[in-house]
């Protein structure tokens, strides 16, 4: 049943910074499927602008391996979507193709970066879309939104195509307004690459089920503390108590690496940042630099005029951060803080098989109301862990405060995606019935 | 602490320009990160230890690649097949 997707959404929040009228599809799994991919994914025949100036007008000549298996699946790539340039922001403000909305609250924003997947599929223009997560950007929008986001083990989806903001940190993840549909678009997409060298050959090929008796559930209290709303810790150990009504168990867990793991974050992916966005230089590709400069004055010049502020601030902090004279004081101790945290999620997965807790310390922000990059960095206190660790997490709704959505965050050991998808869907299932 | 010509010092090995009225801005807020990161002189350990992992290496053989058109499709500046830069001296 092959065709063609007529696509002309209502694009009243801003999700979309390319929309494709037409979208091609063939027979598959996902034959038909409209599906909207975050716009730092690389896209055949589709500009691809990581929400910036310096790419505006980038038409990529080859495909992501993960677009290249949507289409495989029979997927209608419909759009590709706005996302905090290059992935730099916890609000989606940041893209220079302006911010947006929150289809829960238009005066809110939808989180970030991945806040314009998460828009398209909480309005209903798409049922799934994909993201990508570097330090809660596909979990922040799906609690922000009200929708499900799964951030997968690193090195289990291929970033071959992605275009890298910190390596060492991000995966491509399915989002939808379901448990099961995130399942699904995660069975298509998770499948071996030679080309990404981090990779494992472990595919995803899972139907979720909502038996867990006897799980156990790691509450860990770091997740619970100073900076949580206290609403949303309430929404979030009531879900708890959903899954204990289940048949699972609750074990009290400790991560005591959690204090360092903002900083630790932050020190690593502006060093990995500083480095991959080198290659900005309106050289290869993105609006032309000025040929009759010299290189640095030209090259500086774009860079000033075509990045954001928060991208040329994060880029500059990488650049201190691994300087001579500083590199072992920030990023040395960063790598020793990220093994002391894998660690620490080690021994709780001993005790627990999966960990439980708020995906954000708060509801949505205000548009504008994180003017201050430090007060930003500090609402991705209860994403990054899961990052830096490498291990799997899904944010799933879990109820609602002052009307705005609650994310239930579920993190698994590595490898067990397929465990934490179970968890959420039997909570899903448990309150939608 | 960091200060106004530190921040300017940074910009210029990172090849971002910054103009003079962003300066200070740029050096209160990276002075407020900074305070933050000092929670990492109380990280415990040593450097990483080797984790025990092997770099895997594929054989070098030759596989299809770009075409030339397609290298430079987005580039902004070219010429006879090349790809026009800035000087460099």
């Amino acid at each position: 049943m092959a065709g063609t997707l007529e696509f002309s959404p209502d694009d009243r929040y801003n999700a979309f910074i390319t929309t494709c009228s037409t979208a091609p599809f063939t027979d598959g799994a996902l034959a038909g499927t409209a599906i909207a991919v975050k716009d730092n994914i690389s896209t055949a025949g589709i500009q691809t602008t990581c929400g910036s100036k310096i790419l505006k007008g980038y038409v990529p000549p080859y495909d992501a391996y993960v677009v290249e298996l949507l289409r495989q699946a029979g997927a209608a790539i419909v759009g590709k979507t706005n996302m905090d340039e290059f992935g730099m922001g916890t609000t989606t403000e940041t893209s220079a193709f302006g911010p947006t909305q929150n289809p829960a609250d238009p005066s809110r924003v939808p989180g970030g970066s991945s806040g314009g997947s998460a828009a398209a599929v909480a309005a209903g223009l798409v049922p799934m879309a994909l993201g990508t997560d570097t330090g809660g950007s596909i979990r922040c929008p799906a609690a922000f939104c009200g929708i499900v986001g799964l951030k997968p083990t690193y090195g289990r989806v291929s970033r071959y195509g992605l275009i890298a903001y910190a390596n060492s940190l991000e995966q491509i993840g399915p989002m939808a307004r379901t448990v099961e549909d995130v399942s699904r678009l995660m069975s298509v997409i998770a499948w071996y690459d030679p080309r990404d060298s981090t990779m494992l050959d472990r595919p995803y090929d899972h139907r979720p089920t909502a038996e867990i008796k006897g799980l156990r559930v790691g509450i860990p209290e770091e997740y619970f503390g100073e900076g949580v709303d206290p609403r949303v810790a309430e929404s979030v150990r009531d879900a708890i108590g959903v899954l204990e009504g289940l048949g699972a168990e609750t074990v009290p867990v400790s991560i005591p690496g959690m204090r360092h793991a903002l900083a630790a974050y932050y020190v690593i992916c502006t060093s990995e940042a500083s480095s991959n966005l080198a290659r900005f230089d309106g050289v290869r590709y993105g609006p032309a630099v000025d040929t009759r400069k010299s290189w640095h004055e030209a090259y500086q010049d774009l860079r000033q005029e075509m990045f954001g502020t928060e991208v040329r601030r994060r880029i500059m902090l990488g650049t201190f951060a691994l300087s001579a004279g500083y590199a072992g004081r920030y990023y040395a101790k960063a790598q020793v803080a990220r093994r002391n945290i894998k660690e620490d999620f080690e021994r709780a997965f001993c005790d627990a098989d999966i960990i439980a807790g708020p995906t954000m310390p708060t509801t949505a922000f205000r548009l504008g109301e994180k003017s201050d990059p430090l007060s930003m960095y500090l609402s991705d206190i209860l994403t990054v862990p899961a990052n830096l660790a490498g291990i799997p997490a899904i944010s799933v709704p879990c109820g609602k405060v002052d009307g705005l959505p609650v994310g239930l965050q579920l993190m698994g050991r590595q490898f067990e995606d397929e465990r934490v998808v179970d968890a959420a869907y039997a909570y899903e299932q448990e309150v939608r019935a | 602490m960091i200060t106004e010509s530190d921040i300017e010092h940074i910009a210029e090995l990172a090849d971002i320009g910054i103009s003079k009225d962003e300066v200070p801005e740029f050096t209160t807020q990276f002075n407020a990160i900074l305070d933050y990161f000092e929670v990492l002189d109380t990280v415990e350990g040593e450097s990483a230890p080797d984790a025990g992992a092997v770099n895997v290496f594929r054989d070098d053989e030759p596989r299809p690649g770009l075409s030339q058109e397609e290298a430079l499709a987005n580039a902004g500046s070219t010429e006879n097949g090349f790809i026009k830069a800035p000087r460099v001296m």
